[in-house]
């Protein structure tokens, strides 16, 4: 007898969604649990990690910020491998502000998440057209370039960087600005990508030509996602710029481009949830990593690998699924 | 006629490389027309619409529509100014359920003004949009994601996506192929009720009995070029598109 893999709603998630939610705890839980557990743990986490942890969830935060970045293009149908453009775009902007004007971290770092994400915008204008993979390596090789640029004309403090920037009054000032620009990021993107503004953008992606015939200029609401997607990235730039003091070429760095893309494959595209949980999983992991040295890179790929092959739907979408719908194995009709 | 057209096209030609894909088509269209525009394969009819609706740029000519010249403009002007089509291949949001289809064209600055600013709405006047072209509500068809539907939903898909955006113009590019008789048979009276509304409508078509019950003009082309034109019996009548349809006798 041949079977197949039937999946069927909890009907506590068909309860929850209906007014009925309101009937008992155990429906008002499963349908806040998913929503409030994530924004308590940013909450809780900061305070009852170690110094050394701290940093590393520094470190997460900015790398899920720049990965619910990727996501947003993607989404929009743009695949960037170029985040750290954004990422360096936005350090640079802000550490110039503040060494060479003297701006305080508080102005610098909206300034520079608008500004940043102005500039790369217009530097990717150009190229807005393009599609699929040729749009992909022209976002790798500009971070790339610039680098160089900084390197030869000796700007911006050159292959020296700049040091000495002004930090934040305190380190739970910088742990929850980021941490609440993670839960506004995180459910607001969602939010917008499920309005009917997000929809446009998904259809962009799905099928450029009908949109345009729908009388939408793709090209307008490319742009505004490009503009979205890079003020979140450079934001991220800024803050580690005023984290670390310090402002230098390895912005520009490959990692910053690769990580986040990673991050989202593993935790799962589409969701904003995924880039986050993503990068709760992959970035501690290659702390904790490093006391295996030359190896570390082995195990971390050979990880990537078996997530990518095993679970190629992402983390999140997976726990999603099992957390709303359950499987039997039913027998087909012939 | 003395006032203007609807729609001019003059001397309109394209070339993709050595082919001459549209060669000198000028046609006038007057509000309320269904003009049918008919040929054998690789005549240049979807050429044809595709510079019509900006897709594609042409070599030289003209496009006026309203005395306003739209050649070459970008698509998504022209849509805004009014002329919306389908396309022969059916291009929906495969992701997405056939009403939430629905939402991109509502979204457009043409119809903005006319549903209001909230999607709430724009849902509501998706299902009734859909409900004109045959979705029925009962069996929530709307509801289905367009990649399961078959190919006759499809195409009423890209009906009602022309129709919400409220054009003066409406191309429809081979809306008839791949459907059923019964399919085209409940297709045929939405087609009327939208001239009876005053809608100009250009059809692609190779269903020519279908398409001659309600034409009333059909544009003859074989390759590139315009080879007759007028009423659908007339224009049959034609030696040259006997030859163009059945081959020549010698």
């Amino acid at each position: 007898m041949e079977k197949r893999k039937e999946r069927i709603d909890r009907g506590i998630k068909v309860r929850s969604e209906d007014i009925f939610a309101l009937s008992s705890w155990r429906e008002i839980l499963y349908f806040a649990a998913p929503r409030v557990l994530p924004v308590a743990a940013f909450i809780i986490l900061p305070l009852v990690l170690g110094d050394y942890w701290q940093r590393v969830l520094l470190s997460v935060a900015v790398f899920a910020l720049l990965a619910i970045s990727w996501d947003i293009l993607a989404q929009s149908g743009m695949i960037s491998l170029g985040q750290a453009l954004f990422f360096g775009m936005g350090a640079y902007c802000s550490g110039t502000l503040n060494h060479y004007f003297g701006i305080s971290p508080f102005l610098t770092i909206p300034i520079a998440a608008v500004v940043g994400g102005v500039i790369c915008t217009l530097l990717l204008l150009p190229v807005l057209r393009l599609r699929g993979i040729y749009f992909s390596m022209v976002t790798l090789i500009i971070p790339l370039m610039l680098e160089r640029v900084i390197e030869a004309t000796k700007i911006f403090g050159g292959t020296e960087g700049i040091s000495g920037l002004s930090v934040l009054p305190s380190k739970w000032l910088e742990m929850y600005i980021l941490m609440a620009a993670l839960i506004a990021a995180l459910f607001g993107f969602r939010r917008m990508m499920t309005s009917d503004y997000g929809l446009v953008l998904t259809a962009i992606k799905d099928n450029d030509r009908s949109v345009m015939n729908a009388g939408i200029n793709i090209y307008w609401f490319k742009i505004q996602a490009l503009f979205i997607a890079s003020a979140v990235g450079a934001f991220a730039g800024a803050m580690m710029t005023h984290v670390y003091r310090f402002v230098g070429m390895p912005v520009f760095a490959l990692d910053y481009s690769i990580l986040p893309i990673a991050a989202v494959m593993v935790g799962g595209p589409g969701s904003f949830a995924g880039a986050v949980l993503g990068s709760f999983i992959l970035v501690p992991l290659s702390e904790a990593l490093r006391t295996l040295g030359g190896l570390r890179i082995v195990f971390y790929g050979v990880f990537l690998v078996i997530f990518v092959v095993g679970l190629p739907e992402g983390i999140f979408h997976f726990i999603a699924r099992k957390y709303s719908q359950f499987e039997r194995w039913a027998e087909v009709d012939k | 006629m003395s006032e203007t057209p609807l729609l001019e096209v003059k001397g309109l030609c394209k070339s993709f490389g050595g082919v001459q894909a549209v060669n000198g088509i000028s046609f006038n269209l007057n509000k309320g027309d269904l003009l049918g525009i008919i040929g054998p394969n690789g005549s240049g009819k979807t050429t044809t619409v595709n510079l019509i609706s900006g897709f594609v740029k042409a070599s030289s000519g003209k496009v006026l529509f309203k005395g306003q010249d739209i050649t070459s403009m970008a698509p998504y002007k022209i849509v805004r100014l009014g002329i919306a089509r389908t396309f022969q291949m059916v291009k929906p949001f495969y992701q997405l359920p056939a009403f939430k289809n629905m939402i991109i064209p509502l979204y457009s600055p043409r119809v903005k003004a006319l549903v209001g600013g909230k999607y709430g709405d724009r849902d509501a006047v998706a299902l009734d949009l859909l409900e004109e072209v045959g979705f029925e509500r009962d069996n929530q068809v709307a509801y289905k994601v367009a990649s399961v539907l078959p190919q006759g939903y499809l195409k009423r898909l890209e009906l009602a996506k022309a129709i919400s955006l409220q054009p003066d113009i409406m191309i429809l590019d081979e809306l008839f192929s791949g459907l059923s008789l019964a399919e085209v048979a409940s297709i045929v009276p939405i087609i009327e009720k939208l001239l009876l509304e005053g809608k100009t409508i250009i059809m692609i078509e190779h269903r020519l009995k279908e398409l001659f019950r309600i034409a009333n003009r059909v544009i003859v082309l074989n390759f590139g070029e315009k080879i007759a034109d007028g009423a659908a019996k007339d224009v049959m009548e034609s030696d040259e598109v006997k030859k163009a349809y059945l081959g020549s006798e010698e």
